[in-house]
């Protein structure tokens, strides 16, 4: 019989869409205002935390909707901003420095929809407001460093294998070093000596100048560039969490950028100043020698510094300074031969030298790592900016076992997660590459909150006009295109919600817009064709099934080529036209889904296998 | 409820020279505009700062105006955006300024002026070389989606209703962007946006009619040329004018609801589906038939047959 469909098949469409509308569902519960606290550097937040915040927010009046403990961090949800608020100053009160307490809106989504990964949508930060920023990596800079270190290096090697040398020079224009020698033999000496080192280099002998010119290869150029980029990423994440700011977004984009978003965040000079501010790392000895009680009171002796660590404990260290960070090439975390964590150092060849040369006297002494940073702090300069503040800390110290050299490893840490913290701290102190703003964009929260009112105003008065006249031009036909188009709009929002990476900008909310106009052209298409052919003559079982036949390589043909374009603009945009594209795509997609596959079960439902005379069409 | 019947196929290609040249008038209008008049680019595009605040009171424009060249700043554009109280300012990049700065100077040069503090809504800065690259980026992806579309319309139909297709893309896009050049409208990303949509709409169209181009060529076997494309048009035509209605609808809505930030996405896309619809029925089918298309070209294509095969046991 034509036009008949099976029950199951029914009931595969409507699973789907319940499963579809059971993920958009928890786009319909309101945010919570909350607290996000988290322990710094070094500290764990436990449930005795947890108790205590509790405690004092209910001793302040303070009614917390919740307070738990989740993944190593405190939520504490409230019922409105100003409790929010309260609670923000009780918090700090209580944890004090140690403790970052973050506002953000947490989703109040009930937990049985969490549990089964129901999200809702992401909103970009035009909607719901907070900074972006691109920032852009100096990579003329980091090649420039390698290039630097790299002549020191060389003449500290040739040095040791004892081969003579005029001059090694960089040429930073060129991107190579020239070495030149008096005699041949030297130079192939140099030459036999460099080759041996992993293939980093590209050498070009000249013998008429006698000299070498020393390039570094592709993959290496390309490694430093990508070293520069991932360190610089670690950084500002660093520097981030310590911003406190919930839902964060720290992202590599492209070959040398960098993408900052930080929602809810308004100051943005006090970020931007926090996010460029330079750290520096100075690896000195322990000073045992003078009295550290004296020096707490104020006693300081000539050749020591008072410094601190991260828990407060004094430290006195020597003035002289054995090394910096900028000597550090690499740092990574993790376990020695009695699987106790560890990070391994791997410093330059200057910095070996240096290094070898002040643990040789020190065995047995203690080491320390400063950890300096310039942040801006409350006075202002002439122009207004903040006057930077140096800020010094002892991140590790430990006792020198033997003389060290290029390679070394720090032990004694209490955690893998406390080696991991040392590791990204003394990678990010010799930063390499210095980062610039190029792109910023803030956008305040009230603009975001009426971006989403515009949006939602279209999308809402869009779908009205469209159903309305689809009515009116199709009668009983149109209410079929019409339950189709709703059943459209759920199955984006559940897959919005869906797919982790996708975000709702104003541009994408657009696009659904667009889409609710379009989405109905497949059903415009069908319906047209089912009049023709009933127009040609046809039965009305026939009728439907050519309309919906030979419409479909229609809808086909035309949907590919526009889903063509989406998947170019996906690739080609950024930001804000990304989201756009993915709306459209998605929209395309489950158009045609809903439009074809669904209308056709309504159809059939409604008037399949039947004797009819006419349809109401 | 059916907007047009036709007994008769409606002579369309009877005027196809007209449009045609018409057509070329107006890309050539367009260029000449973008030549001469350029392109109103916004800040997306050409770098610097846009600073919208809002006020408490509606705004004095010239005090403020001249706040800010007390402050340094004289070349600042400023205007109203969307309601009185509602201020953009421009500030455009200039070498000798630290950029990332200029958006907090403002802000403070405006809160001492002003009796009380106006609310910041947004700040963007965005560096000159972020803007050409934009503009790279979006001249690359409009040239790829054309490509693609050139070569699966060929690989799906025929050449010469690819350049069609193509070139009547191409006219669209000119126009628009021609629009916004005669009317010297902000050019921003969201214009790029809708512009790529625009072409993914108005291939949709095209394609709907050669569809059924290509349908028309192996029923009317003793049709003309002519007749025949006149024949395709015609039987398209209602979902064709009805399809644009519905796109049209939501975005009048979009136009008046959507806020000052999406206007040009509206404008860009109303204007280029009304051409569109208008290129879809001339420009891309009398390309195709200036080229020389017959019958013969469109016959031993078995590919659409097989799907609609397949398609019947959906």
């Amino acid at each position: 019989m034509l036009n008949k469909n099976p029950a199951w098949r029914y009931l595969v469409v409507i699973g789907m869409l319940l499963l579809t509308l059971l993920y958009a569902l928890p786009n319909l519960y309101p945010e919570d205002p909350a607290l996000n606290i988290s322990a710094s550097r070094g500290g764990t937040v436990t449930e005795q935390t947890r108790l205590q915040l509790q405690q004092t927010f209910s001793d302040a009046g303070i009614a917390a909707k919740s307070v738990e403990l989740q993944d190593g961090k405190i939520i504490a949800r409230f019922s409105n901003a100003e409790q929010q608020l309260q609670a923000l100053d009780q918090a700090k009160n209580l944890l004090g420095r140690s403790y970052t307490s973050a506002l953000s809106l947490m989703p109040a989504t009930p937990a049985w929809l969490t549990a089964i990964g129901a999200t809702p949508m992401k909103l970009g930060l035009d909607l719901r407001g907070g900074v972006h920023f691109l920032l852009a990596v100096d990579m003329q800079a980091a090649m420039d460093k390698q290039l630097n270190d790299m002549v020191s290096a060389f003449r500290s090697d040739l040095r040791q294998a004892d081969i003579r040398y005029l001059s090694v020079k960089a040429d930073l224009a060129q991107g190579q070093i020239t070495l030149s020698f008096r005699q041949s033999e030297d130079l192939k000496q140099a030459a036999t000596l460099l080759s041996k080192q992993d293939n980093q280099f590209v050498i070009t002998e000249s013998v008429e100048d006698l000299s070498l010119r020393v390039a570094l290869t592709e993959q290496r150029q390309r490694e430093i560039r990508n070293y520069a980029l991932e360190q610089n990423i670690t950084i500002l994440r660093n520097r981030v969490n310590e911003i406190g700011v919930a839902e964060s977004v720290v992202q590599r984009q492209g070959a040398d950028r960098i993408v900052v978003q930080l929602p809810g965040v308004q100051d943005t000079a006090q970020a931007k100043e926090i996010l460029s501010a330079t750290a520096t790392l100075e690896f000195r000895l322990v000073d045992t020698d003078s009295d550290l009680a004296a020096a707490v009171a104020g006693r300081l002796s000539a050749n020591a510094d008072l410094y601190h660590s991260a828990d407060g404990r004094p430290v006195l260290l020597e003035k002289r300074v054995l090394l910096t960070g900028d000597h550090i090439i690499d740092a990574v975390s993790g376990y020695d031969e009695y699987s106790q964590p560890k990070v391994s150092i791997k410093l330059d060849t200057a910095g070996g030298n240096l290094m070898s040369d002040a643990s040789k006297s020190a065995v047995g002494r203690r080491m320390a790592t400063v950890f300096i940073e310039y942040k801006p702090g409350s006075e202002l300069n002439a122009d207004g900016t903040a006057v930077l503040v140096k800020q010094q800390e002892v991140i590790n110290d430990a006792t020198i076992q033997m003389r060290l050299g290029r390679d070394f490893d720090i032990t004694g840490l209490n955690s893998p997660a406390e080696a991991q913290n040392l590791a990204s701290l003394l990678r990010a102190g010799a930063l390499i590459a210095p980062i610039q703003v190029i792109e910023e964009r803030t956008i305040g929260p009230s603009l975001g909150k009426e971006n989403i009112a515009l949006g939602l105003a279209a999308i809402q008065w869009g779908l009205v006009a469209v159903v309305l006249f689809m009515l009116v031009y199709y009668k009983a036909f149109g209410l079929v295109a019409n339950v189709a188009l709703a059943a459209n709009l759920v199955l984006i929002v559940g897959f919005l919600s869906m797919i982790p990476g996708a975000t709702l900008t104003l541009p994408g909310m657009a696009g659904i817009v667009l889409t609710v106009g379009m989405a109905v052209d497949a059903n415009v298409l069908i319906f047209e064709r089912i009049r023709e052919e009933l127009a040609e003559g046809r039965s009305v079982q026939q009728a439907i099934n050519l309309g919906y036949e030979r419409a479909f390589a229609t809808i086909a043909d035309s949907n590919i080529t526009t889903l063509l374009v989406a998947l170019i603009l996906f690739g080609v945009g950024t930001g804000p036209v990304k989201g756009f594209a993915i709306t459209l795509a998605i929209g395309i997609l489950t158009s045609i889904f809903t439009a074809v596959v669904g209308t056709r079960l309504l159809v059939n439902l409604f008037w399949g296998g039947r004797r009819l005379q006419s349809l109401p069409l | 409820m059916q907007l047009f019947k036709f007994t008769q196929p409606v002579n369309f290609m009877r005027i196809k020279w007209p449009a045609l040249v018409l057509s070329v008038l107006l890309v050539f209008g367009s260029f000449a505009s973008i030549f001469s008049k350029g392109i109103n680019w916004g800040l997306d595009f050409t770098g610097g700062t846009v600073i919208e605040v809002g006020l408490y009171q509606p705004a004095d424009l010239t005090a403020m105006r001249d706040t800010l060249a007390a402050a340094g700043y004289p070349d600042a554009v400023i205007q109203l955006f969307g309601s009185s109280k509602d201020v953009l300012i421009r500030i455009p990049l200039r070498p000798d300024l630290a950029q990332e700065k200029v958006g907090e100077a403002v802000l403070q040069a405006l809160n001492y002026q002003q009796a009380v503090p106006v609310e910041l809504r947004r700040v963007e800065f965005v560096g000159p070389s972020v803007g050409e690259e934009l503009k790279q980026d979006g001249g690359m992806a409009l040239l790829v989606a054309l490509i693609g579309i050139l070569l699966y319309v060929a690989l799906r139909f025929e050449w010469r209703l690819s350049v069609g297709a193509v070139l009547s893309l191409a006219h669209d896009v000119i126009l628009t962007v021609g629009l916004f050049s005669v009317l010297q409208l902000e050019f921003d990303l969201t214009v790029l946006a809708a512009i790529l949509a625009l072409i993914g709409y108005s291939i949709n169209d095209t394609i709907v009619v050669f569809d059924r181009l290509r349908e028309s060529f192996r029923k009317l076997r003793d049709a003309t040329v002519d007749e025949t494309i006149n024949h395709a048009i015609t039987t398209t035509l209602n979902r064709t004018v009805v399809t644009s209605l519905t796109t049209v609808l939501v975005l009048v809505v979009l136009f008046f609801l959507g806020g000052a930030l999406i206007n040009g996405f509206a404008t860009a896309l109303l204007f280029g589906i009304a051409v569109g619809t208008y290129s879809s029925v001339y420009v891309a089918s009398a390309i195709a038939e200036v080229l020389g298309i017959s019958r013969e070209d469109m016959l031993p294509p078995p590919v659409a047959e097989q799907e609609g095969e397949h398609i019947s046991t959906l």
